[in-house]
């Protein structure tokens, strides 16, 4: 097997904030191969986006402590100094945000914002070449008119549009990653479509690796190879697409998939939900993090289940829950469908 | 762009109108001081005084004064009671010192403002913020007269370092000329220099918690680039109009400062001619420096809708 | 992000951390914010005491003239003002307190006393004419603010034309022209040489300042939620404006209090050397400034004393004014996190 591109290995995540510490990244770890598309799923709270920030080295408030290993192509981003981090960002691991308005500069033109990236790193491209090139990437990214659209700026752009031009700037100088976090977010549904089917286009022709970062499932579908879900600054399950959605093994991941509607089976009487709500990352429970919510809590759970892989015949998928492999798959079972209930 | 010229024009007149009658009517509600009598001096005959009274109009029914006054203003025949000099010719007078008091504090408050504020924000909570912190506190609380008193006395009279006062020409001696401004520069600009530098660490910190500067440090950019075409640039975009408003208002003449250091320049005027109750002067002066806040007003708003591109040319006040 | 004034979720959630006691908790830990509070209230003490100090140490008044007097220091009688004029310098202990900071002038006045009453009214003008001045901004900042219209039109306008006159012009104008004839406003008579001219000159001419921002806030917290659902559930216009609105603008109004106090003081000690605040003989550190310039070179500590006792005050309350606006911001908690990318404004997870 070919070695990953990118390595995250126990990464620890806190902060000193005025009402205590915060974990909020506990031990994740995770592998990126090229070409491939790996979805984090979470709540609010869960880590997932100072994961994804702290891989960028955009973690830098001096509240924070950060521990653990990020190695891309065999080089560690952590602790390796700023200036190896900047010349990794936006030239081999770039990013883009949840909401396109306020992650552009409102006073620059979007032409010109993509020439910055293009020109970030020394490069010897002059102005006139980067001008065609930022028209090129709008193009590429499917705006319409893009040399016109290269001299607006983004609040003459829709909402759509502009995560598009987002895109065209993180993918300038041709990374090799692209994380996203929560790019459809802020968006319209049917736009959300639109994004998703370009960066799911962008992985096929290109071997864009991708990382993308979302709090509903049903958005991951289309578009993962594998999927990590998170809870309170933990993994709680990991797996390929396939295993997530047609095995899950944790509670949490019941709750996920049970709340999404889907227009290919019958409407049920109440729509599922997970009790309760995200966990103050202060005053977390010991062991499990999932108690409080979780419908099949038992005597194991105060103690911190680890992160493993339970079925012999896919090693591949861990999951986080003491539950025996067959009690998982009578547990999931609502009503003929994979949700999270209280068992009768 | 031309309606909303028009609009603030029209606007812009109208405060103005409305300034002068204020100002006529704070002086008119004083009660017993006639001006014909002052005029007319210490040994003045009752029929002086009705002389004087006739020839300029102060038994007309006051909306009669002031719209004579008002047309002497504007065509530039006004004089003055106590002097009898011709109170626009001496405003125009007054111009060169106070424009060009102005002009050097502002060079000098907004090079050390904009610098000041720029480390302050980039090395938030350091030695050096902290240091900077104190100094522009101190120099937004320290009264301005009393700053000028002290530096007047020790650096000038006292040890002779400086000139003590007075106003010399630029197209006369232009070295003697920044000489003598060199004191009063410093003095406004101590004041202007903690508050600008205030205002933009304040910006700076906000801006700097911005979505697009995390998009731009993710784009690889150095953190002197985040730093000035990020942070700064949208930081400055609030200074800008604030200046504008400060330049309105001290064009229309820093009392203060030109009296103590004695440059005669038009606060100096208005200083005098109010001490005097000197009406047409004070007339004049007012609607000078109303004119020119107004202006910079809108002028502000202009840059304003230039450097956020976001920002409409709207017609109504802010 | 736009999220008004309305306090973090995460601080209630704690149970008891409303912003009230959020912001005291942090102006509790400020030390710089606590010595500004220490300092600013030793200064307002030593007006306090002033009459105390006057009547059983000094013996004297602020405006009482000692020009022939002797005092005796150490055993040796000494002139208050010498025949050339030029009064004594500080005595310190030597005399009992009297005259513990020399004489100020030609007039043989007790500096310390005068300093200490010279404080009295520059306080007081401050403290009440920042009073006026935020309450009137704020009431008309509500009322144009949330009307819109033509009282918005009324006092807007009214608001600019004051704002367009030179400031020091209207305050020395008022202050002049008030300061002759004193004031008549129906049945009440100001008379010219009291102290709330000062106030009132003062108070008029920096309304406009607080008014226009607290204007638009109260535009840009209109169109919030939950005054659209307090007019849905019936309430007048009053009660929306004091109930809903004015809450979430006490910590702005807070804020320009403090700032409205250091600016009146710096105004009242401008106009008060220029001579048309506080009118002589009566103290205040303004007119003490323009006395002891006169002797600025034999007695230079006429001019700095009066003067530093202004700048502690208003640098003592500029850092409270900093201290509160941080400690009341419920952005900077938020700011904490948004930085380290923990926390989004609500409603967006992360």
């Amino acid at each position: 097997m070919s070695k990953p591109l990118l390595h995250v290995d126990d990464l620890r995540v806190g902060f000193a904030t005025e009402e205590g510490w915060v974990q909020a990244v506990d031990g994740v770890s995770l592998e990126l191969a090229a070409g491939e598309v790996l979805a984090i799923v979470g709540e609010s709270g869960s880590g997932k986006s100072v994961t994804a920030q702290t891989i960028m080295g955009l973690i830098r408030s001096r509240n924070a402590s950060i521990e653990g290993s990020v190695r891309f192509r065999d080089r560690e981003l952590i602790g390796g100094g700023e200036a190896a981090l900047q010349r990794t960002r936006g030239a081999e691991i770039a990013m883009v945000f949840q909401d396109p308005m306020t992650s552009l500069n409102p006073v620059y033109r979007v032409g010109s914002q993509i020439v910055e990236a293009i020109r970030a790193h020394g490069s010897e491209v002059s102005t006139g070449e980067a001008r065609r090139r930022a028209a090129e990437l709008l193009d590429s990214v499917g705006i319409p008119d893009a040399g016109r659209r290269v001299g607006d700026y983004p609040h003459e752009l829709s909402g759509g549009m502009r995560q598009r031009a987002m895109i065209a700037m993180a993918l300038a100088l041709e990374p090799d990653v692209l994380i996203a976090d929560e790019p459809t977010t802020a968006l319209d549904v049917t736009i959300q479509a639109q994004i998703l089917r370009l960066l799911e286009r962008l992985n096929r022709e290109r071997g864009l690796a991708t990382i993308l970062i979302t709090h509903d499932l049903g958005v991951v579908a289309d578009v993962a190879d594998r999927v990590l879900v998170m809870y309170a600054g933990k993994v709680v399950e990991e797996g390929t697409l396939e295993q997530i959605f047609y095995d899950p093994q944790h509670p949490y991941t019941w709750g996920l998939l049970g709340s999404l509607t889907r227009i290919d089976r019958p409407r049920p009487r109440r729509l599922p939900q997970i009790p309760g709500a995200p966990p103050s990352l202060l005053d977390l429970p010991g062991g499990c993090s999932f108690r409080p919510r979780c419908p099949h809590e038992f005597d194991r759970c105060p103690r911190l289940p680890g992160l493993e892989g339970r079925l012999a015949e896919a090693p591949d998928h861990l999951d986080r829950c003491w539950l025996a492999p067959e009690e998982k798959r009578e547990c999931r079972q609502v009503e003929g469908r994979i949700g999270l209930q209280e068992q009768a | 762009m031309g309606r909303f010229l028009v609009r603030r024009l029209l606007g812009m007149v109208a405060v103005l109108f409305a300034v002068s009658v204020l100002a006529f009517l704070i002086f008119n509600v004083i009660p017993s001081s006639d001006p014909a009598q002052r005029m007319a001096g210490r040994n003045a005959t009752p029929q002086l005084v009705a002389a004087i009274t006739a020839e300029w109009g102060f038994d007309d029914a006051p909306p009669q004064q002031y719209l004579t006054m008002m047309g002497n203003i504007l065509s530039g025949d006004v004089v003055s009671y106590a002097n009898r000099e011709n109170v626009d010719d001496r405003i125009v007078e007054g111009i060169p010192a106070t424009f060009s008091l102005c002009a050097g504090a502002a060079v000098l408050w907004l090079a050390f403002g904009i610098l000041f504020g720029y480390l302050s924000a980039v090395r938030a909570g350091g030695w050096l913020d902290k240091t900077l912190t104190v100094v522009a506190v101190t120099g937004i609380s320290i009264p301005v007269f009393w700053l000028a008193a002290l530096l007047l006395n020790y650096l000038a009279y006292q040890t002779g370092l400086f000139p003590s006062g007075g106003y010399i020409g630029l197209t006369e001696e232009p070295l003697e000329w920044a000489y003598h401004l060199l004191l009063p520069w410093v003095t406004l600009a101590v004041l202007q220099i903690g508050f600008y530098s205030r205002v933009l660490r304040s910006n700076m910190l906000d801006a700097m918690d911005e979505d697009y500067v995390r998009t731009a440090r993710a784009k690889g950019l150095s953190e002197r680039r985040v730093m000035t075409r990020h942070v700064l640039r949208n930081s400055l975009v609030p200074i800008v109009t604030l200046f504008g408003l400060d330049i309105g208002v001290l064009l229309g003449g820093a009392i203060l400062i030109e009296a103590i250091f004695n440059l005669n320049g038009i606060g100096q005027y208005a200083f005098e001619s109010l001490k005097g109750l000197d009406l047409p002067p004070i007339m004049a002066i007012v609607l000078f420096g109303a004119f020119f806040v107004v202006l910079f007003n809108a002028l502000a708003d202009v840059a304003y809708a230039f450097l956020d591109p976001r920002v409409k040319l709207e017609s109504g006040a802010r | 992000m736009d999220e008004g004034s309305q306090p973090s979720a995460a601080g209630t959630a704690q149970g008891g951390a409303g912003p009230w006691s959020v912001a005291l908790r942090r102006l509790r830990r400020n030390r710089l914010a606590l010595a500004s509070l220490a300092l600013f209230g030793l200064i307002v003490l030593l007006s306090l005491v002033a009459p105390l100090w006057a009547v059983h140490v000094a013996h004297t008044g602020p405006n009482t003239t000692h020009t022939l007097a002797k005092v005796v220091v150490n055993g040796e009688k000494r002139e208050v003002v010498d025949p050339t004029g030029k009064p004594t310098g500080p005595l310190w202990l030597g005399a009992g307190g009297r005259f513990l900071l020399g004489a100020d002038g030609s007039l043989g006045r007790d500096e310390m006393v005068r300093l200490m009453y010279g404080g009295r009214a520059s306080l007081f003008i401050g403290l009440i004419a920042a009073l006026l001045t935020t309450s009137m901004g704020a009431v008309l900042g509500l009322l144009a603010g949330y009307f819109r219209g033509w009282p918005d039109t009324l006092i807007s306008r009214t608001l600019d034309v004051i704002w367009a006159f030179p400031v020091l012009l209207l305050a020395i104008a008022l202050g002049l022209v008030l300061a002759v004839g004193g004031l008549q406003i129906g049945p009440v008579t100001i008379p010219s040489g009291s102290i709330w001219i000062p106030i009132m000159v003062i108070s008029v001419v920096f309304v406009t300042y607080t008014a226009r921002p607290l204007r638009g806030e109260v535009l840009s917290l209109r169109e919030k939620e939950f005054v659209e659902a307090a007019v849905a559930q019936g309430a007048g216009s009053v009660r929306v404006m004091f109930r809903e609105l004015l809450p979430n603008l006490w910590s702005t109004i807070i804020v320009f209090f403090t700032i409205n106090v250091a600016n009146s003081m710096l105004l009242e000690s401008a106009l008060s050397f220029l001579g048309v605040g506080v009118q002589p003989p009566d103290a205040s550190w303004g007119t003490m400034i323009a006395s002891g310039s006169n002797l600025i070179k034999s007695a230079p500590l006429l001019t700095i004393l009066p003067g530093a006792m202004i700048l502690l005050t208003v640098l003592s309350l500029n850092v409270l004014g900093d201290a509160l606006r941080d400690a009341l911001d419920p952005r900077s908690k938020l700011r904490l996190e948004v930085h380290a990318g923990l926390a989004e404004p609500e409603g967006t997870p992360v």
